[in-house]
């Protein structure tokens, strides 16, 4: 069992838990993942790692309230445990060398992004954030990007806060104002990194995304989570979740995530009725 | 005692074909009592035991056989396990005609004796007869990790432990057992009988760590600087493969490991499960062994209408087991051999709607002995079907030989071991199974487990 040390939400449908998992705190790095079951008859459930701390023997996931899985994990509270917790998986996001780079975040994917800008800033790398959210209600992890960035941009779709517009937006106008950069690392909806991908294909920059399909066991076994990634098939799990943005095929990607859509609003509505059951027992 | 002349296996009663394709209750049900006796007394107990040196993991066939006569079951037992860590696996899912059943005398005319249903009689009537606890070791002071509970790391944890050694085996899933939970169905092999012998392991003292994935929370080279003196490798099948053929992103295509997963370790077959899984009304499977059998059953008991086995060789090349085979065709699975997908179709939502073929013929034997086959002209055809399960093999899993330095894998992946006790290129590390072989039995993997045991503690001994 996995003990929940921390629970704060961050905004309205997304929360940060802090797990006791010592052996995972000390081997995390960027751009892994987590896989966790809340209770014991649960659906495993991939999350990139937010944070970590080596020290304290803690790993930070940050979720949103998507589907059945995250509701019931958002059902647990502080001082309570997850049924499982597994990880380390996939590899490290490759941070060698790089000198400048746009790290670009879209809603939820800044808790994937903001480990990466973390960790290039450490490694004395000048880091150029870009958030973008819908709108001032869902912005997350300001001050923590903040804290890591020379640069930090905040856009929103309706221009509640921030610049309003898109990633992309901001992207190319830093490329125009001369910023020459080694690489850029896209986290986010995978229609953001399409687009994040297009652009920086036309200005010849390296762009590295991070996948997040749907997986069940994490580990280089089921093969659900595979990706056609310059012409090859390609598991998100042991092959990545990073991949050149420039290679992969994300009409494909997106196709493939709707697998399962109408049962995830099944599992949603049926998640909700329950706890409306629980609530009217306690009320 | 009077022998059993009787050409025929006694029987084993089974549920009828058209009850067990809607359920997933096991398919053979086991002689009773008074069947396990008539059978026993066919064996004619010959001096040279040719069923015994066909047995992967050499069990005393004979030797069983004859207390079964004498109705010592409890003294059955003993013989089988002095051999075998999981007896009531394998008398269900060896491919017995292949080995123990293959070399019966009583097979030259006739059919062999039922070795394979006794020594399934002989474990269930231990687990649900015998009062005697498994007897704690003596401890002999030294500590071994085993990588993969499945029935490779499972048989190599229980002889060590067997013989004083305080095993942990490390699990990556939440659940321990390998292949025999996340991949074999309730139908072929009831979960229950599998989460048995673990218990028995953990009573004979084996520590057993789910959510471990080794290379990745802790690599080969900690596991020794916790004090561990020899390792066994055990990880099993890797990565499915697919046929790199057009459409295999389709939404409906599945690799097998992934469509069993969902069912079996996941529950996808219970009412009210939490994993998602295509209920196809009608499903391809492609492939032949024993993995595209289950999916394809299973596939059927999900409520699929029709059901095909797609394979490019001819029904007598089916690697699966013979049983398998013919519980398929009972249950209404349809056969299409000689026959190869070209390319997968799918609608305009992306969804799977049919699958192109080819007709194939046999043309010379190729380097596995099998004749292979070449595609006829012009003899493209489709099956329409809304969902598409590869279970053509797998590939190594990398997560290990990339973490290990010094670790020595073939061209394909698979790691290297010297001769027949499993030593890898890495001093105290051994390995067994399909990470050694690729896809194989459960028998085989066992094997493997059962031959390096001996070696880690030969190794261990000689070390002081």
């Amino acid at each position: 069992m996995y003990k929940i040390i921390k629970k704060k939400s961050l905004n309205p449908t997304v929360s940060l838990m802090e797990i006791e998992a010592p052996l995972i705190a000390k081997k995390a790095e960027p751009g892994q993942f987590i896989i966790f079951r809340a209770k014991e008859d649960s659906e495993r459930v991939p999350l990139t790692i937010a944070d970590y701390d080596r020290e304290k023997g803690t790993v930070t996931i940050i979720y949103q309230i998507v589907g059945g899985s995250t509701m019931e994990l958002d059902t647990l509270n502080e001082g309570e445990s997850l049924h499982d917790f597994v990880g380390p998986l996939g590899k490290p996001s490759e941070t060698d060398g790089l000198k400048k780079v746009a790290v670009i975040g879209g809603g939820v994917g800044c808790a994937i992004a903001y480990p990466i800008a973390k960790k290039l800033n450490a490694l004395g790398c000048e880091v150029h954030s870009i958030a973008g959210f819908r709108n001032k209600d869902l912005v997350i992890l300001e001050d923590e990007f903040r804290k890591v960035s020379s640069e930090l941009h905040i856009m929103t779709d309706d221009g509640s806060y921030g610049k309003k517009g898109l990633v992309t937006n901001a992207l190319e106008e830093l490329i125009q104002n001369g910023n020459q950069y080694d690489e850029v690392i896209a986290i986010g909806p995978l229609v953001m990194m399409k687009f994040v991908c297009l652009l920086t294909k036309k200005y010849n920059i390296k762009t590295i995304v991070s996948m997040n399909p749907i997986m069940i066991d994490g580990t280089g076994m089921c093969g659900g989570c595979r990706l056609t990634v310059g012409g090859k098939t390609k598991f998100a799990c042991v092959d990545g979740p990073d991949f050149d943005g420039h290679q992969v095929d994300f009409d494909e990607a997106m196709h493939r995530g709707t697998m399962y859509r109408e049962f995830e609003s099944h599992a949603r509505e049926s998640a909700c009725n329950l706890m409306k059951q629980e609530d009217n027992k306690n009320g | 005692m009077a022998k059993n002349m009787n050409l025929q296996k006694c029987p084993m009663p089974v549920q009828e074909p058209d009850i067990r394709k809607n359920n997933f209750d096991e398919v053979a049900l086991g002689y009773t009592y008074e069947m396990a006796l008539e059978e026993a007394k066919r064996c004619l107990n010959c001096k040279n035991k040719p069923c015994r040196s066909a047995c992967p993991v050499s069990i005393d066939i004979p030797a069983f056989i004859e207390r079964v006569v004498n109705e010592d079951m409890e003294g059955a037992y003993e013989i089988i396990s002095q051999s075998s860590s999981l007896p009531a696996v394998c008398g269900r899912v060896c491919p017995q005609e292949r080995q123990c059943e293959s070399k019966c005398v009583r097979g030259l005319k006739g059919e062999s004796v039922g070795i394979g249903r006794l020594e399934r009689f002989v474990a269930d009537w231990h687990r649900e007869h015998s009062k005697n606890a498994p007897k704690l070791p003596v401890s002999n002071g030294h500590k071994v990790a085993i990588i993969g509970s499945g029935p490779s790391g499972l048989t190599a944890a229980g002889d060590l432990a067997k013989l004083g050694y305080k095993v942990t085996v490390y699990e990556a899933l939440h659940l321990a057992g390998g292949v025999l939970v996340y991949g074999i169905p309730e139908f072929r092999l009831p979960k229950i009988i599998v989460q048995k012998e673990i218990d028995n392991l953990k009573a004979i003292g084996v520590d057993i760590e789910t959510n471990m994935v080794i290379g990745k929370v802790l690599t080969i080279d900690e596991l020794f600087e916790m004090g561990n003196e020899a390792i066994y490798i055990g990880t099993g099948a890797g990565l499915p493969r697919f046929m790199n053929i057009p459409g295999e992103s389709f939404k409906g295509v599945y690799s097998a490991n992934e469509y069993l997963t969902r069912i079996n370790l996941m529950k996808a077959y219970k009412k009210g499960a939490k994993t998602p899984i295509s209920h196809g009304k009608n499903v391809a499977v492609v492939g032949g062994g024993n993995v595209a059998m289950d999916a394809a059953r299973c596939a059927m008991r999900m409520g699929a209408e029709n059901v095909y086995i797609v394979y490019r060789r001819s029904m007598n090349e089916l690697p699966a087991r013979k049983e398998e085979v013919e519980h398929a065709q009972e249950e209404g699975i349809i056969f299409r051999t000689l026959t190869n997908p070209v390319e997968i179709l799918g609608d305009e939502s992306g969804m799977v709607s049919g699958i192109k073929c080819v007709e194939m013929e046999l043309g010379e034997p190729d380097a596995s002995g099998r004749r292979s086959p070449v595609e006829k002209p012009d003899s493209e055809f489709s099956i329409d079907v809304d969902t598409v399960i590869m279970a053509i093999g797998t590939s190594p899993n990398p997560l290990i030989r990339s973490t290990t330095p010094g670790l020595e894998t073939n061209k394909k992946g698979c790691i290297v071991t010297d001769g027949e006790n499993g030593l890898t290129s890495r001093e105290g590390v051994y390995a067994g199974g399909d990470a050694v072989t690729g896809a194989a039995t459960v028998i085989l993997a066992m094997g493997a487990g059962k031959a390096a045991a001996k070696a880690i503690d030969e190794y261990i001994k000689n070390k002081e």
